[in-house]
């Protein structure tokens, strides 16, 4: 009886229903303390001694690169959930999850190479951090061409969340990439990647920043998710009543 | 007692008529082995002749073709038991699938990681890595293309029931093949440098200890999935 709740939500109406008032409070949180973290990190934060105004991208970069990584685990434990207790609604959001977690580790990428730059003189490093995060977005697209391959829809979701699951062994060595890549393959380069040299006057706006993405990631996972929804189950009566 | 011999034997058969099958085909075998060389003698034809350039490339660029060797041959893995029904007979079979895709996949390394590992030294030797380096080459790849087949084998059983599975499967497997690929080439490059190479190794090892455990078990969960269509 206890689990009534969590079966709940494996119905797509209910889902729907239920996410709907959750949408205008996560809105206005996500997007107000994307401001607050913008206005911040741009505007008052002061400049970087070596680096100067250019350091501000990590704003955007660090907070995508964050939750390109969490939003596989979104990916992966909403497949575990979809292949264990064979729910719809967790098929879909492991979709959406995938799409958004590809974009952002696109955003990573490509801020990353924008910032390389100007910093260390060049777009693009074979850095073991760079490269796994590149892996990462191979992983992701793997899982949405998978996907996209399956003629049957049931057999598409339990393939990409079986896929989903099993790229996790990847996950804990790209947070680990830096350490064990260096001490095997070459002796370790002064990097910026000592996120605990960071001031603490840059490092609240990116703070503001990281969970402002992280409420964003939730508001944008919720709407791709309804979307679907509505659009997997536009012939059932209950869509057609709500949007006549 | 019965128990386990039949599982034995499940084991046993599908082995002998996997092995068996390869054996009936074997002009097939020389493929990925005829791609391994063709690919390494494009690097100094495409790079550089220099033999100390080569040196430094060897470990990486035989890792890498070595990986390409095994994938182009993963595609037929699980294809032709799809194709004439034996597939269904195994997933109908009361004897674990686990056991039966392990079968396969031991087949599979047999007749693509194991030669591969054999002529590795004639490609090292082509691509002047330093002597002392091949006896780890042959080590890293003979641990590591077991543990290729093994990953590779949940990429074939995903995609096994698809019109266009081999580029999808390369697609999809290639990420997860990183961490063998860094493990295995850096080991070899350690040992080209004459440095301790031991801690990659135990790695790899450690690596293949999972897959063996973890490996048949996604495989035949794929297979399940792609058998329903």
């Amino acid at each position: 009886m206890a689990w009534t709740w969590f079966h709940q939500w494996g119905s797509p109406k209910w889902f729907y229903l239920k996410t709907g008032p959750l949408l205008p409070w996560l809105a206005v949180l996500a997007i107000s303390l994307l401001v607050v973290g913008c206005v911040w990190g741009l505007a008052f934060a002061p400049v970087d001694a070596k680096q100067g105004n250019s350091y501000r991208i990590i704003y955007i970069h660090v907070p995508a690169a964050f939750l390109s990584l969490a939003g596989y685990y979104v990916m992966a434990i909403a497949g575990a959930i979809g292949l264990i207790w064979k729910m719809k609604v967790s098929y879909i959001v492991m979709r959406s999850a995938a799409m958004i977690g590809a974009v952002l580790t696109f955003v990573s990428l490509f801020t990353g190479a924008i910032w390389g730059k100007p910093t260390w003189g060049t777009w693009w490093v074979w850095d073991a951090r760079i490269t796994f995060q590149l892996l990462l977005f191979f992983l992701y697209i793997g899982v949405l061409a998978l996907q996209n391959a399956f003629e049957r829809e049931e057999s598409a979701n339990k393939a990409s969340a079986v896929l989903a699951l099993v790229g996790t062994v990847n996950i804990p060595l790209i947070y680990k990439s830096v350490d064990w890549w260096y001490t095997l393959h070459q002796p370790a380069t002064i990097k910026f990647t000592e996120a605990s040299t960071i001031a603490p006057s840059m490092m609240y706006p990116l703070l503001v920043m990281v969970i402002g993405f992280y409420c964003f990631y939730g508001l944008a996972l919720i709407l791709h998710t309804r979307k679907a929804i509505l659009f997997r189950e536009r012939k059932s009566s209950w869509v057609k009543e709500l949007l006549v | 007692m019965n128990q386990s011999s039949s599982m034995m034997g499940v084991f046993v058969a599908t082995f002998t008529r996997d092995l068996l099958l390869a054996y009936r085909n074997r002009g097939e075998l020389f493929n990925p082995l005829v791609f391994f060389l063709i690919v390494v003698t494009m690097v100094p034809l495409g790079v550089s002749p220099d033999p100390t350039f080569l040196a430094k490339l060897a470990p990486g660029m035989i890792w890498v073709v070595s990986l390409l060797a095994t994938l182009l041959s993963l595609d037929g893995l699980f294809k032709n038991d799809f194709d004439d029904g034996s597939l269904d007979q195994y997933l109908l079979s009361p004897q674990p699938l686990y056991l039966i895709v392990l079968a396969k996949v031991l087949v599979h390394w047999l007749v693509t990681g194991l030669p591969l590992t054999l002529i590795a030294p004639i490609l090292a030797v082509m691509l002047s890595l330093p002597g002392p380096a091949i006896l780890p080459l042959m080590l890293s790849l003979l641990i590591g293309t077991a543990s290729l087949s093994l990953v590779g084998a949940i990429g074939a059983a995903l995609t096994v029931g698809l019109r266009k599975g081999g580029l999808l499967l390369s697609l999809v497997i290639m990420p997860l093949y990183a961490p063998v690929l860094i493990f295995g080439a850096s080991g070899v490059a350690s040992a080209a440098e004459a440095m301790p190479y031991v801690s990659q190794f135990a790695v790899l090892g450690a690596m293949l200890a999972f897959a063996i455990i973890a490996a048949p078990f996604a495989a035949a969960g794929a297979l399940r999935i792609s058998a329903n269509g």
